[in-house]
């Protein structure tokens, strides 16, 4: 076949392309993938029953803005890694900012305890429990992000599957916060941490072979 | 910013707006210089070059709603192509792996092409291999030069029976070229 009777194929009858097509497929992606994160965690774990004290203490707020600066930049990421040719610009350090910050907030917490407090600092009640619940609740994200991602064009197929791992684990992360009844800056720097990895290492894995177009 | 960044990206922005005869041009126009690209990295196998045009087209064609008129179209047209490239090495490798060795040899001897050959891969015979509910409207649209509604009226399918044919059909022959279907 020769290259010009493809270019009339491809070309006769070509209808216009709506625009915002990349800001459309995420917004659909992440409403249904929070809607089934919200509902994991509501079936499995409920709310924290003292919500209404806790918004009131600014460590509650920390907790949620670590997740929530996270999602944005790594939503940036996500988005910019979805289309061929787009730099990356300076997506790396905003999303290494948030994580600095947090493991900041951590040591200056654990150099200023008193040595007995350390263990409850670190561990809390919950660190077994914690990563893994995160992972589970960002499972519906993790399936709308490479959805979103796979009616696309990524080009760098790992990083883009772990950049929508990472969404899928910041968005988890988020909805978990408003159960999670562990307040200490060191917890939330380790096991929050952890948790959000699970989805990103598996979405760098997963990437080229999802992926692929 | 060079001439044709500015000549394609206005082709290409109007025929995304359904202009078709603005996207016949820029995909005509690209075509030759993804085939000057592909034919200096594909030196040693000049006969990949205009299979790999074609399926670079086809490319641009099933994500060109991934293209933001705000950006470079030389750096979106380049990475496509690119993806494209070490996908087919990446395909050789293991097709390589798994066959006789020899055939690298051999392309040393291999004459080089100075025209735009045909590909030796027959689309038709591709086209064949679509189910009917994606064939028929490609046939009836893209070869015989109907609209959705005559299409839609000769097939007995729905419009947006025809509109989703077309798109699902082209994107499974982008599959079929990679050996995946």
């Amino acid at each position: 076949m020769k290259t010009d009777e493809l270019i009339a194929l491809l070309a006769s009858g070509a209808p216009a392309i709506e625009a915002n097509t990349l800001q459309r497929r995420y917004t659909t992606a992440l409403g249904w993938g929070a809607f089934g994160a919200t509902l994991i965690m509501a079936i499995k774990l409920g709310v924290r029953s003292d919500l209404a004290e806790a918004i009131l203490l600014p460590v509650f707020w920390v907790k949620l803005a670590f997740p929530a600066t996270l999602f944005a930049a790594s939503l940036l990421a996500a988005t910019r890694l979805s289309r061929p040719g787009m730099p990356l610009g300076h997506v790396a350090a905003g999303i290494a900012a948030p994580i600095v910050a947090m493991w900041l907030l951590a040591v200056a917490a654990l150099i200023t305890a008193a040595p007995e407090e350390l263990d409850g600092l670190i561990f809390g009640e919950t660190w077994a429990s914690c990563p893994l619940n995160i992972a589970t609740i960002s499972v519906p994200l993790f399936a709308a992000s490479l959805w979103a991602m796979k009616g696309l064009a990524p080009t760098r197929l790992t990083l883009a599957g772990g950049a929508a791992g990472l969404l899928a684990g910041a968005g988890g992360a988020l909805v978990y916060a408003l159960n999670c009844p562990e307040m200490a800056a060191p917890f939330i720097a380790i096991w929050y941490v952890l948790g959000m990895l699970i989805p990103t290492v598996l979405g760098a894995i997963l990437g080229p072979r999802l992926l692929r177009w | 910013m060079s001439v044709s960044e500015v000549r394609l990206r206005d082709l290409l922005v109007r025929g995304l707006g359904g202009d078709t005869s603005a996207y016949h041009a820029f995909l005509k126009d690209l075509s030759t210089h993804l085939r000057a690209f592909f034919r200096v990295r594909l030196s040693r196998l000049p006969d990949e070059v205009e299979d790999l045009v074609q399926e670079a087209l086809l490319a641009v064609h099933n994500q060109r709603h991934t293209y933001d008129p705000g950006e470079p179209l030389t750096a979106w047209v380049h990475a496509i192509a690119r993806y494209k490239l070490v996908d087919l090495y990446r395909r050789r490798a293991v097709r390589d792996a798994l066959n006789d060795p020899l055939d690298d040899e051999l392309d040393v001897f291999a004459s080089s092409d100075t025209e735009a050959a045909d590909a030796r891969r027959d689309l038709a015979k591709l086209l064949e291999r679509l189910p009917d509910q994606q064939r028929l409207p490609i046939v009836h649209m893209k070869l015989q030069g109907l609209s959705v509604v005559e299409t839609a009226r000769a097939t007995g399918m729905s419009e947006s029976a025809v509109k989703v044919g077309v798109h699902r059909g082209l994107k499974a022959l982008a599959a079929m070229i990679r050996g995946e279907l």
